[in-house]
């Protein structure tokens, strides 16, 4: 097979804007390229946020995206806060982590089921199941709708949240709804345990690259999620405000999302770089699956990112239940709700500044960052995503992964890559795709 | 229609919000499913379809050159053509790009690679091929979607309201957030979310559109009676409506 030619070109949609194609072509056995082309509509977001109040960052950038529009609204509303000088209080910081928790739970139940599932279970859709596993459909469905309502107790909404603010919440749970919260996590908590089963009885492919992965990191004990600075598995540290150091975004030419670099040539972000970085500050819940399922850090497995996901399903159910009794117990300080508006009632002082937001996304490290004049008009806008961070990562995956797969059939390889990409969650967890796959000189 | 209506989803540029509000539906989905027959929803779904569409949701605004040739196609393929929140019905939040030069927003992003970049002046579906049905709101209500799914089922109209959020908003008891010393566009808002975000304590962003003729004087009025600026109101305005505008303002 040393002299095998493929020219692979596998195209499909992904959700985080417009089209993205896998292009692989090896010539005489040897590999000449390994592209994964994001073919974008850009939006513009940076630019339009220019002109607008820092008040309304938050409302905007959420709509950078609809699966993590909270990680968003919470990267926004730090940046917005920390540029014109504002100090939340903790029990705003607590819901917060609350919200970015859920959040975390949502999206990994939403790819775990409704995209690598299917994946390894051998079917085009989760709705594929229904026939021989309608309980895992069922299953799915109930969870996923489960921290929706959490979120619609939070913050009105999960897509696009309503009452996160610059300031803190337009509105703030009751007693009763926060039991009513508790509930349901605990609800949630049970039906992790065949969502174990489901995902241990699953074969992932053998795969491994030795990678640098960047996450939070923090001396306290807590799992960071949404404080922390920078830092790396090659050893980088670094404030968040010096995130362009961390991510050193380039553009490339087949791709309309800036890719980035940090120690090497690449590096990754997402529930596996946080898995490897901060292992042992999981919730021991976590811990357990992880055990169940044999995942042990460091791991440099990127399939396995899925499994990164359900280990932090976990931590983050575990951690919103204790944050949640915590509320109900201390009680919910109601005269803390805030009604901001754009601040047409100066209820929020203003000062002209600099502020980077750097939060864990479901998809890994989020940046926002704003500069605001001294009347909280946004001057420049700054977001860096995850996805983008992952894309240089994934084409060095598959340059060191086709060469070890080239025996296989087009359509295995095809799937394999698929599966690849799918495993780093992008932010369009996109399963269509049509292919045309062309071997040259068979 | 033989059989159960063909169903698919599409997406343009767009946070892709609208569609996973399909998934939140949770077991009721199960319902909505037994009722139609999807063949593509690429968010979910490997499966693609190379037939007719009786219903073709479209959500996502036209950014480029491509998407409205996709979208073009898709109309050709649909009996029905269903505009899928905001950035479909009146161009959304992608609408605050038409109001500087496309170039500025092109090399603020990407430099000296702006070219590498194509862009055209964002646009809402309507503006581009017709639409057979409206389904607003940033992100879309799920009462609406069903109310709308059904109704595109039967064949029979559906009419996005044109009164006021306010309407459904008195009807929730919320106190005026005038009153609080905020603006909000909850007098000019086309109803139909059960006024959603002043319900969470928020005030309206405007992002179901503008009622078909708002009452311009009582909204000064009200603006000036509080003592806050009109100026407010109009940028406002331009978060979600701006790609309705037409070209020479």
């Amino acid at each position: 097979m040393m002299s095998r030619n493929v020219a692979l070109n596998v195209e499909f949609l992904t959700r985080i804007e417009g089209h993205g194609h896998i292009v692989v072509d090896v010539v005489d056995g040897v590999l000449r390229k390994a592209e994964l082309k994001i073919v974008e509509a850009p939006r513009f977001f940076e630019a339009m946020l220019q002109g607008r109040s820092i008040f309304e960052a938050q409302h905007i950038t959420s709509r950078i995206c609809g699966i993590c529009a909270c990680s968003h609204s919470l990267a926004s509303i730090q940046a917005a806060e920390e540029a014109i000088g504002y100090v939340p209080s903790t029990q705003t910081v607590k819901l917060r982590k609350l919200l970015l928790h859920v959040e975390n739970l949502d999206s990994h139940l939403l790819h775990i089921y409704f995209l690598a599932a299917p994946d390894l279970l051998g079917v085009q859709s989760l709705m594929g199941l229904m026939t021989d596993h309608s309980g895992v459909v069922r299953r799915a469905l109930r969870m996923k709708k489960a921290c929706n309502d959490i979120c619609d107790t939070l913050v009105g909404r999960h897509v696009h949240p309503i009452s996160a603010v610059v300031g803190g919440f337009t509105k703030l749970p009751q007693k009763r709804e926060l039991e009513n919260i508790r509930a349901i996590l605990q609800e949630l908590i049970d039906e992790l345990d065949p969502t174990v089963d489901l995902i241990a009885a699953l074969t992932f492919p053998d795969f491994i690259r030795e990678t640098e992965y960047v996450a939070l990191c923090s001396d306290d004990g807590e799992y960071p999620l949404l404080t922390g600075d920078a830092g790396s598995t090659d050893g980088v540290r670094r404030a968040k405000e010096d995130y362009r150091t961390i991510t050193n975004e380039f553009l490339v030419s087949h791709s309309s999302a800036k890719h980035a670099r940090l120690s090497r040539g690449s590096y990754s972000v997402g529930a596996l770089a946080r898995f490897n970085l901060n292992f042992d500050k999981l919730h021991p819940l976590a811990r357990t699956v992880a055990d169940k399922i044999g995942l042990t850090a460091p791991c440099y497995n990127p399939f396995l990112n899925t499994a990164a996901q359900l280990v932090e399903c976990a931590h983050c159910a575990a951690e919103a239940l204790r944050i949640v009794e915590e509320l109900i117990d201390n009680g919910v300080d109601q005269s803390e709700r805030v009604i901001v508006g754009v601040n047409e009632n100066c209820s929020i002082p203003v000062r002209a500044g600099s502020g980077v937001g750097a939060v864990e996304a479901p998809r890994g490290l989020l940046f926002h960052h704003y500069q605001v004049d001294d009347r909280g008009i946004i001057r420049q806008a700054n977001c860096v995503i995850p996805t983008g961070q992952n894309l240089q990562n994934i084409e060095d995956d598959m340059r060191k992964l086709v060469p070890e797969i080239l025996e296989k059939s087009e359509d295995e390889i095809t799937r394999i890559l698929e599966m690849l990409v799918r495993a780093y969650d992008p932010c369009i967890s996109c399963s269509t795709h049509f292919l045309d796959v062309h071997f040259i000189g068979r | 229609m033989m059989g159960r209506p063909k169903v698919a989803f599409f997406d343009l540029a767009s946070c892709e919000g609208c569609q996973l509000q399909i998934a939140n539906l949770g077991e009721a989905l199960l319902d909505v499913l037994g009722a139609i027959d999807l063949v593509e929803f690429r968010e979910v779904m490997s499966n693609s379809w190379n037939g007719t569409y009786d219903l073709a949701f479209v959500e996502g605004s036209v950014v480029n050159h491509e998407a409205e040739e996709r979208l073009r196609k898709i109309r050709e393929r649909s009996d029905k053509l269903i505009a899928y929140g905001s950035c479909a019905t009146i161009g959304g939040v992608n609408g605050i790009k038409n109001r500087r030069l496309l170039s500025e927003s092109q090399s603020e992003v990407y430099g000296d690679k702006a070219q590498w970049y194509p862009t055209i002046r964002t646009r809402a579906l309507h503006q581009l091929v017709k639409v057979d049905y409206f389904i607003n709101g940033c992100p879309i209500y799920p009462d609406e979607f069903l109310r709308v799914l059904k109704a595109a089922l039967t064949g029979v109209s559906y009419h996005v309201p044109d009164y006021a959020v306010c309407v459904e908003c008195k009807f929730n008891e919320n106190v005026c957030l005038y009153d609080k010393g905020v603006t909000c566009l909850g007098p000019v808002t086309r109803a139909g979310c059960n006024s959603w975000c002043v319900n969470n304590g928020n005030v309206c962003y405007g992002c179901r559109g503008l009622v078909s003729n708002p009452n311009r004087a009582g909204a000064e009025e009200v603006l000036s009676t509080y003592g806050l600026s009109g100026e407010l109101i109009a940028n406002k305005m331009m978060m979600y409506n701006a790609a309705l505008e037409t070209d020479d303002e």
